[in-house]
């Protein structure tokens, strides 16, 4: 994706090849995500001017992916911070899409130098690292903030650098959380170890016989946390994840019910749609709009709950 | 269909008394929780603040304060288990928001 021009600034293509593509498959479902990092630096796009806009982004591959293609006809430059291989809006979280990088980065590059003006274009989502106005006293470049989506970058460019509220606005609909899905399913693998662990260590010392209809039920659960909760999401009744994982792990594991004894299809009851529960609260962390106060208040409840639920139920399974 | 999650629970301070007017915060913020109204800023819903900080930090008259941190379940039983700061930490692979 990247070559090198006579000027010696290496030239980024807005064309996907087939192996970017087959790579952002991997990385989303977890496969070898730290490989993908891309040195910082200023790059090329189309053939820059000094009169070009500069477009400030991180140094994840796929960060690079996603507004490269979204560029095609258009000159400008690329100022990639070295944000270690993490997007943009997680990287501000984290401190390293910052400000102080973003100034040294311009003075490392000589960016005053390449460009004549003084603007460069800092996606909205960074804002959570760089303060503008600080930006513009230690640098001289004024940070104006583009959309929270690459795709809208074109369009609000020709608008003459201005964006609408939608562009403005971070959304979470179906098809985001359904390509989230398959790392909560990888995530969900260790903890799901444990589980399978200790059901067959229940089994070996004869306390309990857990059987095949018995992990069934799990998988359901499993499916109903880390899935269908997290697609379904804003359908589902109530505010709290948990909540909404818990009453689709009810619907779930009604359906698994094995209906030989009250007691036992109650303990059945009280495990899975618990278990459900616990994957979906992991999902708040991989939505765009939870809260740190609303997480804890959450947890406060949720999680107390969970375990209470889960320890009376195995106990009567 | 919006995503709504818990109520009353940011911790989004804005003192009017300060502000410029300048619209940075209305820039920023990824939830529309600003606007501006005549010459000043107004909090226009503040149950959908995530407490990103982005407008804290963009606040050129320090109008605004929010205590930031991460929204995510599974960062803060780590850091409770680990006794450190909840961060996400993105190598673990988990996490849309983070990576
Ligand atoms: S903290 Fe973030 S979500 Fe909350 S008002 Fe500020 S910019 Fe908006
Ligand atoms: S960023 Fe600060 S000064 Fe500017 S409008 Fe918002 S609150 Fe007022």
């Amino acid at each position: 994706m990247v070559h090198f021009s006579n000027k010696n600034i290496p030239q980024i293509s807005t064309q996907l090849t087939f192996s970017d593509v087959v790579n952002s498959w991997k990385a989303r479902w977890g496969i070898n995500r730290m490989s993908y990092i891309l040195t910082p630096g200023l790059y090329a796009v189309g053939n820059p001017d000094s009169n070009s806009p500069v477009l400030v982004t991180a140094n994840y591959k796929l960060t690079v992916d996603t507004l490269r293609k979204e560029l095609q006809d258009l000159n400008a430059w690329i100022l990639v911070l070295d944000t270690k291989g993490i997007n943009v809006w997680c990287a501000a979280a984290k401190g390293t899409f910052a400000t102080n990088e973003l100034v040294n980065r311009i003075a490392e590059v000589k960016l005053a130098e390449v460009v004549s003006h003084k603007s460069i274009i800092v996606p909205q989502l960074g804002a959570v690292g760089i303060s503008a106005h600080e930006v513009l006293k230690d640098s001289g470049f004024k940070v104006t903030y583009g959309p929270v989506r690459a795709k809208d970058i074109k369009e609000f460019i020709n608008a003459g650098m201005k964006a609408t509220k939608e562009m403005r606005t971070v959304q979470f609909n179906m098809i985001d959380r359904l390509v989230l899905t398959p790392l909560e399913l990888t995530a969900a693998i260790k903890p799901s170890i444990i589980v399978l662990l200790l059901l067959f260590l229940l089994n070996f010392i004869g306390i309990k016989h857990f059987g095949i209809k018995d992990l069934y039920a799990y998988l359901g659960a499993l499916i109903a946390g880390c899935v269908l909760t997290p697609v379904l999401l804003p359908w589902i009744p109530g505010r709290a994840f948990a909540f909404k994982g818990w009453l689709l792990g009810l619907i779930m594991a009604s359906l698994f019910l094995p209906g030989e004894n009250l007691l036992h299809d109650l303990g059945y009851l009280l495990v899975f749609p618990a278990m459900s529960a616990f994957y979906a609260m992991n999902f708040t962390g991989a939505s765009t709009y939870t809260s740190f106060s609303g997480v804890i208040k959450e947890m406060q409840y949720a999680v107390p709950s969970i375990i209470l639920s889960i320890c009376v139920g195995v106990i009567i399974l | 269909m919006k995503n709504k999650y818990l109520k009353n629970v940011s911790t989004l301070k804005y003192m009017p008394d300060k502000c410029v007017g300048c619209g940075m915060c209305v820039n920023v913020c990824p939830h529309r929780v600003f606007d501006i109204k005549g010459s000043k800023a107004e909090i226009i819903d503040k149950d959908s603040c995530m407490e990103c900080g982005a407008c804290a930090k963009n606040c050129p008259a320090g109008a605004i304060e929010v205590k930031t941190g991460v929204g995510c379940a599974y960062a803060i039983i780590m850091g409770k288990l680990m006794g450190t700061e909840p961060t996400c930490d993105c190598s673990n692979g988990k996490s849309g928001k983070c990576c």
